[in-house]
């Protein structure tokens, strides 16, 4: 008898625990009150201070929860696959590169925030307010200062020198079709160089020995001699804001920053935020979309994501004002033109550089 | 009249038995890996925006050559991993001496770190010449998966009845000889489970063919991340990953078959390990020199992360530890919570291992038959599937309300044991078979029902193989990287994405943090393997 009891017995222990499982997310999810929390879903980069979170908890009277699935292009594989039913109410992080094709996928309600007043006309791409941009990074190439100065070699000043003899073997980027910064890279090329003109650039980049890598970790703190790796190439294609992270991150802290931004070959990108369509919360969707944009959270922009804010009037951080540059007018493509463009040049660039 | 009720009992509880140990496996099985993976292939092959027809996918030159190299890849990376660990597992499988607990859980370490981490470091020791090409790929993919051939074979080895080779040389065969001819076919079954694993890992390989393949290369896993990821075409994803699972039925199939056909000495094997201590000078060297070898491969990258952890700016301190203790953004938690997170999942994700595992365990011994083959077999399959079409197939599956469980926390413990499971079920049931029969049939003689034979006879020698299985489940789901991140993760980061995070950030500090997390996740492995090295010597001593 008691075989038979323990056989069923712990049969049914599991059946209960798959049960109580099950119970377990339908009491976290399934309710039709109020809610009284926000899901912010976002990519594996979002980051927030704690004491500006819990200001948003206290204004508002919800509680944010974060949701983060990967990178961006992760992120909004994911949101496609779910619309209309999303995995929570504000969606942050689809860049200028990805936005058209979010547009496409119908992923948002219109939203037009009362804060936009702050920001800037050419940050705002999509006029019917279906996602509001909230920072912007420029991807730039970088260089170890003290590596050019040592040799008395010039630094380069725009993309063109990178095809000098004297400034070969020096570069190395990341793969446009696996990194968002080498697609950004790449972007800049074409715009700068025109459609022919562009393929050139990197036939000639190819041979004066320019390295491929596939993402940043690699590109910047294996290969890069101006971070934390040793290596042995002093170019690098990073952000506007890598070099005051170099200061803010080091032990002790430098005077002056290690590395050094080429303005000329910066290229923006504007990362958006939307209210998703089917929020179960979208009152609450639009107050984090306001806080998003407000002062507090884009003072915080710069040193938890180290991008820049888009509200004018959010102060820098002193590293960011004193150690690097905040481009004038990078190099610009519109999400339109980008998604038109984009696969074939990858593509290209591939037969080019690659092959 | 009461032997008749005793035996209907009986009957009604093999009957019983039998349901459990196969259906909750399968009903596991079916609901946290079929559902998601037949979903997300369903949405892939109906999508009407994809520009690509099947066929197109399937003829493309690119596809071939991209199956091509992840093929020759897999099966070379496998046969370089039996080669460099069959010494090892050897030594430790035959021998018992002061520090082998020490050694079987430091050969663990590699198998758990992150790929990225581990490739970074290997691109740091890794000659010019050699980085970025298949011969890094094979390098790294022989430097996690050692660690699931020495464990598997040689905890079989362990269990093997060594008077039979002594036997042999006894009748003067030379020890290549007694090598080849009586113990390679005893271990064969083993040999089979364990190269049918490292096959799957190194089929499916994803970072290291991205980090250390250069952009040149690419496996049918980093292709259908591309496609599934960069260029959102849903429906060559979802070919390349049928492609992909095709091939992977096929290589689990073959491998099922030959441990069949290769299990016949099973019947050698005690319950009990059998080491000795050495012997002679000859054997002390031998021994010395497998494991030193060994050691210095294993060895280098990781003292190199290690470096890299105290090396901040230009000179060596341990500032990058002290930085941990502070707040950072750079996650959305302190790395002490990350810590927490890993071992709480970790343990959660080799309980569920454990209870799954073990029953099929008991079902794959309990019959030879094709029901119990097939268990065995599909067990394997999500080893070798692809993890973002699982991700994004868990996205669609569990999104309707009564079951919107798709971004519940214990969905990643879920999916980490889907990945421990086959270790656990290969773990025990060799063991279980290995079980005299005869000892089964003396008990059931003298009265024993069948649920106590399983008691009193089969779960003691179980539970040391349980053992064994729960602290690689655990260590497995610790390092687990590639499925969790594809999940939508509530914030509360594991160590592996918390390394992954520092590494994301510009600056000197955050990458020694990112370094010494690693170090910190090397640690935690290593004592948890090791703490359950312990229990299951000191527990052979009465099992």
């Amino acid at each position: 008898m008691s075989s038979l009891g323990t056989v069923c017995y712990r049969g049914l222990v599991f059946v209960a625990l798959l049960g109580a499982l099950a119970l377990g997310s339908v009491g976290c999810g399934g309710s039709d009150e109020t809610p009284t929390d926000v899901v912010l879903v976002t990519h594996d980069s979002f980051a927030v201070s704690d004491d500006v979170k819990t200001e948003f908890e206290k204004t508002s009277g919800l509680k944010l929860r974060i949701l983060q699935s990967g990178d961006a292009g992760e992120l909004l594989s994911k949101a496609l696959l779910t619309a209309g039913n999303p995995q929570g109410d504000v969606l942050f992080g689809v860049d200028s590169n990805l936005l058209s094709r979010a547009l496409d996928g119908d992923l948002f309600e219109p939203y037009e925030s009362p804060r936009l007043e702050q920001v800037d006309e050419r940050y705002v791409l999509d006029p019917e307010h279906r996602v509001t941009p909230i920072d912007h990074g420029e991807v730039c190439l970088n260089y170890d200062k003290a590596w050019f100065s040592e040799r008395q070699v010039d630094p380069p000043q725009s993309l063109e020198d990178l095809t000098e003899p004297r400034l070969r073997g020096l570069l190395v980027v990341e793969n446009p079709a696996t990194s968002t910064p080498g697609l950004a890279f790449l972007l800049a090329t074409v715009v700068r160089f025109g459609e022919p003109g562009w393929q050139d650039f990197w036939r000639r980049l190819r041979e004066n020995r320019v390295l491929v890598v596939d993402g940043w970790e690699e590109a910047y703190n294996v290969r890069f001699s101006g971070a934390a790796g040793d290596g042995d190439r002093p170019i690098v294609v990073s952000y506007a804001s890598s070099p005051p992270a170099e200061v803010v991150f080091a032990t002790p802290r430098p005077n002056e920053a290690p590395t050094a931004v080429v303005e000329d070959s910066c290229f923006r990108q504007i990362e958006f935020a939307g209210v998703l369509r089917g929020a179960r919360n979208d009152e609450g969707a639009r107050t984090l979309v306001d806080f998003l944009l407000d002062k507090r959270f884009q003072e915080d922009i710069p040193l938890s994501m180290f991008v820049f804010p888009v509200n004018s009037g959010a102060d820098l951080p002193p590293e960011f004002e004193e150690f690097t540059v905040v481009p004038e007018s990078p190099l610009e493509l519109t999400p339109d033109e980008i998604a038109a463009g984009r696969d074939r040049w990858v593509k290209e660039w591939t037969s080019i550089v690659l092959r | 009249m009461g032997e008749r009720v005793d035996e209907h009992r009986a009957s009604l509880s093999a009957h019983a038995w039998r349901a459990l140990t196969y259906g909750v496996p399968l009903a596991f099985l079916a609901v946290f890996f079929a559902y998601p993976l037949v979903s997300i292939l369903e949405r892939g092959l109906g999508s009407a925006e994809s520009v690509a027809s099947p066929l197109d996918v399937l003829t493309d030159p690119l596809t071939r050559e991209v199956v091509w190299f992840t093929l020759w890849q897999a099966v070379a990376s496998t046969v370089l991993t039996i080669a460099v660990a069959l010494p090892a597992s050897y030594v430790l499988g035959r021998y018992a001496f002061r520090g082998r607990n020490v050694a079987m859980a430091a050969v663990t370490v590699p198998f758990v770190l992150p790929t990225v981490v581990v490739a970074l470091a290997f691109l740091a020791v890794l000659p010019e010449s050699l980085e970025r090409g298949w011969a890094a790929i094979l390098i790294a993919h022989v430097f996690f998966n050692v660690a699931v051939v020495v464990r598997v074979v040689g905890t079989f080895w362990a269990g093997l009845d060594r008077r039979v080779a002594e036997a042999a040389a006894t009748l003067g065969a030379s020890p290549a000889r007694s090598f080849r001819e009586v113990t390679l076919p005893l271990l064969a079954p083993a040999l089979a489970s364990a190269a049918s694993i490292v096959f799957l890992f190194s089929f499916t390989s994803f970072g290291i063919v991205l980090i250390l393949g250069g952009p040149r290369y690419s496996t049918l896993e980093t292709e259908i991340y591309n496609q599934a990821v960069r260029l959102f075409d849903l429906r060559a994803a979802a070919i390349l990953a049928l492609v992909q699972l095709v091939c992977v039925v096929l290589a689990v199939w073959v491998a099922t078959r030959l441990e069949q056909r290769v299990a016949l000495g099973e019947q050698r094997r005690r319950e009990r390990d059998v080491l000795r201590a050495f012997r002679t000078w000859g054997e002390r060297a031998v021994a010395t020199a497998s494991l030193g070898t060994l050691a210095i491969f294993l060895g280098i990258p990781l003292v190199v992360l290690v470096e890299r952890s105290l090396a901040i700016g230009d000179s060596y301190s341990l500032e990058a530890y002290r930085a941990l203790g502070r707040p950072t953004d750079a996650f959305l938690a302190t790395p002490r919570e990350a810590v927490v997170n890993s071992v709480v999942y970790a343990a959660g994700a080799a309980v569920i291992a454990l209870v799954v595992g073990g029953l099929a365990a008991f079902a794959v011994a309990g019959s030879r038959g094709g029901g119990s083959r097939l268990l065995d077999g599909s067990l394997m399959v999500p080893l070798g599937a692809s993890s973002v079409m699982l991700g994004f197939g868990f996205v669609i599956a569990f999104d309707t309300e009564p079951i919107d469980f798709r971004s519940s926390p214990w969905i990643v413990p879920v999916v980490q044991a889907l990945v421990a499971i086959p270790f656990v079920v290969r773990i025990v049931a060799p063991t279980l078979r290995a079980i005299d029969q005869r000892q089964r049939e003396a008990a059931a003689m003298l009265g024993a029902s069948p649920a106590r034979v399983r008691r009193e006879i089969d779960l003691p020698v179980a539970g040391r193989a349980l053992g064994v299985a729960a602290g690689f489940a655990f260590a497995i789901s610790l390092g687990e990287f590639g499925a969790t991140v594809f999940l939508a993760r509530p914030d509360s980061p594991t160590l592996p994405v918390a390394i992954f995070r520092f590494l994301g950030r510009p600056g000197d500090l955050n990458a020694g943090q990112a370094y010494a997390l690693a170090v910190i996740l090397m640690a935690v492995v290593a004592v948890s393997v090791f703490a359950v090295e312990r229990v299951r010597a000191l527990r052979t001593g009465w099992v």
